[in-house]
């Protein structure tokens, strides 16, 4: 079910002419009993496929607005086990969003990489990106991973040549997550026109849908970006409306329910 | 211990960037063609004759080398034990041997062509060195710094400023050394193409460990050539403080595959191991995933990590150089640990006894050296590493004293 579960949304994104819908949200944040609501409200808003970020003390490939999320996480006392009881809890309500998590290494490394894919497997997380596993550091985790039908999902980036595409498309599955700008999350507006080819090069290699994300702020963002591409991801800009709307005693579930309905509208195909 | 005579030291780390289990290149793929295309270039360049030239000449007119290796006489009689021998690397120009790798590492960035150079540092001193090299060779500087410890080091921080550097107070996660290193990272993401990042400590993705350690291994050469000369014989230890570990790999690695030389490096305990007020990852830690190695951490249950205490502000990392986790599964290291007050009473006696202010963090070794001393016994000789002097830490010791006097 779970790999297979990342290919459903893409082949139902294609079918209605558009590109699928990859939304980031922190587990814990802004508190853990809201951060499962706005789980279940972007998935009814139009998410396709939820990233859940797993908080870790030093998000270093991470930009303010995730750092800051990460930090607030902690707080609340998420962890990862946590992470999986809240996918767990989704699950038992909603059998077609599917799950990526997404965090460093460490705290994967911390409950052991066997444990981890088999929680995986048995919460219904369909996939995993540790942003600081490159292919050359992560055959634990893609072992564990495949031994669980768990798709490993990696990073192309502006600096992946052609020679290294092929070795971070190589023994992957689910999807490819381009990042649109060398640089931290959420930082950096992106630029359409100037990664086209660039795209192109990683639907070539990657033989997957290719999902892009990192800059994408706007609807009008948005529907550049999913011209472009099979899947576009938002996270940051999610991340600040939701705790905004927290902070100012505002329905953030409701906000962020809305926030992916217009997304998910922006991102239809011309 | 040294159930692993037969092994060859020099020959880590491997093609992987591996110390046994621990370094590795653990970062995210926009670096990795950065981190690939420095190991190549380090891979060129160190055995290139003009390379090496360059090096060794600024080594020697604009460092100062070799640094002397002198004995502390009144030091050894106090203890009564081996002959203790100082590695003056305080007397190096900036005061501490931190621009031994920062020299070596931005003769290689000309060499990549990079325009840009950047630096995390903790106590300053790696932020003094870089800046000092940056303007030796015109490049612009930007060194990425904690708050707190902007503040509890504030003399290196102006000396940052006269020699050109910007300096980048970060505010975020507890505002040490560590966070700098975040931000440092952060900012080598955001301009791959350009920027050069200097890594201060011999931790990081490969190949910074292993070049960290290759730069700053004229400490031990140096004091193996110098010990022969003045004693006719190896020393029975050497003995050096542990932050990230580049003055202890610098002075260590010479001698790695010298079997009967002990090795002994003295991590901070803070205010004691039994508190959570320590930086002795070996002692209080265990291996994970940070800053792109695999190595022993200070991290909770979830793999998170923990903050990190000294009153050395260069020791207080909550992580330590892969190599020396190598050092210590395979016993060929032992490591013990000092505490705040102990490296406070070590700093005054070498200061009256020896005439030498050493900075705080070698002033931890300092703690231990008797008790290793007197082990070894009379007849014996050790070398400890003066990684740099104490001029900056002078205002922190002095609110140290002054409470320890009024309370």
């Amino acid at each position: 079910m779970p790999i297979s579960r990342i290919s459903k949304v893409f082949e139902n994104a294609k079918a209605e002419n558009r590109a699928a819908l990859v939304l980031y949200t922190m587990a814990g944040d802004p508190t853990p009993e809201l951060s499962a609501n706005i789980l279940e409200a972007v998935a009814e808003g139009g998410a396709d496929i939820i990233e859940i970020g797993f908080p870790f003390s030093d998000p270093m490939a991470d930009g303010i607005s995730i750092q800051k999320a990460a930090i607030r996480a902690l707080e609340n006392k998420m962890t990862l086990k946590k992470t999986f009881d809240l996918v767990k809890d989704f699950r038992t309500k909603n059998q077609n969003t599917a799950i990526v998590l997404m965090g460093y290494l460490n705290p994967i490394e911390s409950m052991g990489y066997t444990k981890f894919a088999q929680n995986c497997a048995d919460c219904g997380v369909d996939g995993v990106i540790a942003v600081d596993a490159p292919p050359e550091e992560d055959m634990e985790l893609r072992t564990g991973l495949k031994a669980n039908d768990v798709a490993l999902i990696r990073l192309a980036t502006p600096t992946t040549d052609a020679h290294r595409l092929e070795k971070v498309v190589e023994d992957i599955s689910g999807f490819v997550y381009y990042v649109s700008v060398a640089g931290v999350t959420g930082t950096k507006a992106i630029d359409t026109d100037a990664i086209k080819d660039k795209v192109g090069q990683v639907k070539d290699a990657a033989k997957l849908p290719v999902a892009i994300g990192f800059g994408i702020r706007t609807e009008e963002a948005a529907h550049n970006t999913a011209q472009l591409a099979d899947g576009i991801v938002i996270g940051a800009a999610l991340v600040d409306t939701i705790f905004n709307a927290y902070k100012d005693g505002n329905d953030c579930v409701k906000i962020a329910k809305d926030f992916a309905t217009r997304m998910k509208n922006a991102a239809v195909k011309n | 211990m040294n159930k692993q005579l037969h092994n060859d030291w020099s020959a880590y780390p491997d093609e992987n960037g591996r110390f046994g289990q621990f370094g590795g290149r653990f970062v995210a793929e926009t670096l990795m063609p950065n981190i690939l295309a420095l190991e190549e270039a380090y891979n060129k360049y160190k055995d290139d004759e003009d390379f090496k030239t360059e090096f060794s000449g600024l080594m020697t007119h604009y460092v100062g080398r070799p640094s002397p290796l002198y004995f502390a006489e009144r030091l050894t009689e106090y203890y009564g034990g081996a002959k203790i021998y100082f590695k003056r690397e305080e007397l190096n120009h900036t005061g501490a041997h931190k621009i031994n790798n920062c020299l070596g590492q931005i003769l290689l960035a000309k060499r990549m062509g990079k325009t840009r150079i950047i630096a995390e540092t903790g106590a300053g001193q790696h932020g003094v060195a870089t800046a000092t090299v940056c303007a030796r060779f015109g490049l612009p500087c930007m060194v990425y710094m904690g708050a707190k410890d902007v503040e509890r080091q504030s003399p290196n921080v102006f000396r940052m400023k006269l020699l050109g550097a910007e300096v980048n107070p970060v505010t975020s996660g507890t505002q040490t050394l560590k966070d700098a290193m975040n931000e440092a990272l952060r900012d080598w993401v955001s301009n791959p193409h350009d920027t050069f990042y200097i890594i201060g400590t011999a931790a990081g993705p490969h190949p910074y460990p292993q070049m960290v350690r290759d730069f700053q291994s004229v400490i031990g050469k140096e004091a193996k050539e110098q010990i022969l000369a003045a004693e006719g014989r190896l020393p029975d230890a050497v003995v050096a403080c542990i932050g990230g570990g580049s003055n202890a790999l610098g002075l260590f690695h010479p001698f790695l595959n010298e079997e009967n030389v002990k090795i002994y490096g003295i991590e901070a305990a803070g205010l004691g191991l039994d508190t959570d007020k320590h930086a002795a990852a070996m002692a209080g830690g265990r291996p994970g995933v940070l800053h792109g190695n695999r190595t022993y951490l200070l991290q909770d249950d979830d793999g998170q990590i923990l903050d990190a205490h000294s009153i050395s502000a260069g020791l207080d990392y909550p992580g330590v150089g892969p190599e020396l986790s190598f050092l210590k599964d395979t016993g060929r290291a032992t490591y013990l640990s000092t505490t705040d007050d102990e490296a406070l009473e070590a700093f005054q006696l070498c200061s009256r006894l020896e005439g030498i202010l050493p900075a705080l963090e070698p002033s931890h070794a300092l703690a231990r050296i008797g008790e290793i001393a007197k082990d070894i016994g009379k007849g014996g000789v050790v070398v400890l590493n003066i990684s740099g002097r104490g001029d900056k830490d002078i205002f922190t010791i002095a609110n140290a004293i002054g409470a320890n006097i009024g309370g």
